[in-house]
């Protein structure tokens, strides 16, 4: 298995990460590196058995479908690195 | 002896007795950490907290209110949220962050009593086998090879050489794939993985939420007994925290091991091992036969799988919880360019704030999990967990107490030198640490002897899920047969 420069490109864009173009064809090498090592998971047999989702069986907890904390928009925006008016600001998103 | 050296026992004892006080002890560690600068292990120093803490415990002591903590000085691991002290995993990408909340695990242990002397360096988002991917530079290992300086280990780097150099008591680590018992072993130290859901993961950085565990590392075991039974507990805040009483993990220590199943795993006799290592697990062996337990051959024959397998699941999960750092609620955000929209605002500011491994597992996560590659890689690895884990789980029904391994393939080696090698090689430090996290299981572990260059080596025990206090009586047996007691010569 190996990665094309055109797949990392397209594993950097899914990963919202920018890689310059001529960063490509290292990080297509080292990502198809990667791949191989992992290949050897496909010796394993693996006929019937079921994903692992957790260490021990247990249900996820619940709890009643109540609001539990909030009014803290002050200390939630405290951290942002552009808040306006109660709201986090972003670049223009809609043309 | 300076305060500073003193055991969490030790310290207990003697503040109890009115011997010495918290502040006293407080300001030893401080003066210490003031001047080991050379050991890069303390990125944020938070001294007037500390001194703040310690009064409060004096006076706690005072009143005979005092558990086992109270007024004992910890360094914390940059991955834990501690409010309003600079939390940033050792990422450029949090810089200036300031959490409006605490850690359940910090807030259990300052509950307990236990003083904060600051924050602790650790590899960039805890992916990292050397220290050498924090944002702060490396932190040194306190054991030097001459001139030569040393990696304490990663990703607990810097608690490894706070503990190992007495900087502080003890401090708190996180393990994903081992960082919490390699920097141990490298640094002459204790170190203890719980159970995966016996210490809360509220407020700790996420790196890989199924692996990702909390715990102790110590100068004892009986300290790490102390200290896990302060960090532990039942939490409505993490769904995968358990419902399970937290017991006297120090009642646990009896000292006797008779007539208990030791398991030799033949699959950890690695390609390539030193015989130095090969002669230590050798030497561990004989202790536990000599203490009365019985020594078992065992097979885990998925073993070799485990290394591929965490390189799909950690990264994977990885890649999930890190995209939630993406310029907008907190942390670095790029400079917008003229034209700039929101993609480039997240791209730029994620190729700027995360380092290179970072940056490689996101990406390695997101292929993985992709579509059309999701089947192949992610479920598959699921699956070759699930039968990691039962190799574990089969051993112990066939009356296996705890498991003997070494902990680490080598001794501390010098810093620098992992940057020639390909990652592949880097990830091969952790072949016998993370089969534990892939299985869940609690393991330690703690010092047992010096190789030829005066470098310390360590072994690993791995228990029965929440069996730590036996785990934990098996280490101290193990410890006292061990002996361990040599020191770095301070240089720093």
């Amino acid at each position: 298995m190996s990665i094309s420069e055109t797949e990392a490109r397209k594993v950097a864009q899914l990963a919202r990460i920018a890689v310059a173009d001529e960063a490509l064809p290292a990080l297509a090498s080292e990502l198809s590196h990667m791949l191989q090592f992992m290949a050897q998971l496909s010796e394993v047999d693996v006929t019937g058995v079921e994903p692992m989702t957790g260490v021990e069986k247990m249900r996820l907890k619940r709890r009643e479908d109540v609001v539990t904390d909030g009014n803290m928009a002050e200390a939630v925006l405290k951290n942002a690195p552009d808040a306006r008016e109660g709201f986090f600001a972003v670049p223009k998103v809609v043309e | 002896m300076s305060l500073n050296r003193l055991t969490i026992a030790d310290a207990r004892d003697r503040l109890r007795k009115g011997e010495i006080t918290a502040v006293e002890l407080t300001d030893a560690c401080l003066a210490a950490i003031e001047d080991a600068g050379a050991l890069n292990a303390f990125v944020h120093n938070t001294a007037d907290i500390a001194r703040q803490q310690a009064a409060a415990a004096d006076a706690r002591l005072q009143a005979g209110d005092a558990p086992a903590m109270c007024g004992i000085p910890l360094g914390i691991k940059d991955l834990f949220c501690t409010k309003g002290v600079p939390t940033q995993a050792a990422s450029r990408i949090l810089q200036g962050f300031l959490p409006e909340y605490e850690s359940t695990a910090t807030q259990n242990l300052f509950d307990a009593g236990a003083v904060m002397l600051g924050k602790l360096n650790m590899d960039e988002f805890a992916m990292g086998s050397t220290n050498e991917t924090s944002v702060y530079g490396p932190a040194v290992n306190p054991w030097r090879l001459g001139e030569q300086q040393l990696t304490p280990g990663g990703s607990s780097g810097g608690s490894a050489a706070a503990v190992a150099a007495d900087l502080c008591l003890a401090a708190t680590g996180t393990d994903t794939g081992g960082s919490i018992r390699q920097p141990a072993a490298f640094t002459g130290t204790v170190g203890l993985k719980p159970t995966y859901g016996r210490v809360s993961r509220w407020g700790i950085v996420a790196f890989a939420s199924s692996l990702d565990q909390a715990g102790p590392m110590t100068k004892t075991v009986r300290d790490a007994a102390i200290m896990l039974g302060a960090m532990a507990s039942v939490d409505p805040r993490d769904s995968t925290s358990a419902d399970r009483p937290v017991p006297d993990y120090e009642a646990a220590l009896t000292g006797d091991i008779r007539g208990k199943k030791i398991g030799i795993p033949r699959e950890y006799r690695v390609d390539g091992m030193p015989a130095e290592i090969e002669a230590l697990w050798q030497q561990g062996i004989a202790m536990l036969r000599d203490a009365g337990a019985e020594i078992v051959d065992i097979s885990l024959p998925h073993t070799q799988y485990a290394l591929p397998t965490y390189y799909v699941i950690g990264p994977a999960e990885a890649s999930s919880n890190l995209a939630r750092y993406d310029g907008v609620r907190y942390g670095h955000r790029a400079r917008l360019g003229a034209g700039d929209g929101i993609n480039e605002m997240y791209e730029n500011t994620r190729a700027e704030g995360f380092g290179a491994e970072v940056q490689r597992r996101v990406m390695i996560g997101t292929y993985v999990l992709s579509a059309g590659f999701y089947d192949a890689y992610y479920n598959r690895a699921r699956k070759v967990r699930a039968l990691i884990k039962r190799d574990f789980d089969e051993a112990f029904a066939a009356g296996i107490d705890t498991i003997l391994t070494p902990a680490t393939p080598s001794a501390a080696f010098p810093l620098g030198t992992m940057h020639a090698v390909d990652p592949v090689q880097m990830y091969l430090n952790d072949v016998f640490t993370v089969t534990v996290n892939l299985a869940g299981l609690p393991a330690l572990a703690l010092p047992a002897g010096l190789d030829s260059q005066g470098l310390p080596l360590g072994l690993q025990l791995i228990g029965r899920p929440w069996d730590e206090g036996g785990l934990l009586n098996h280490a101290a047996v193990l410890e006292r047969a061990a002996g361990f007691v040599a020191k770095p010569e301070r240089w720093w």
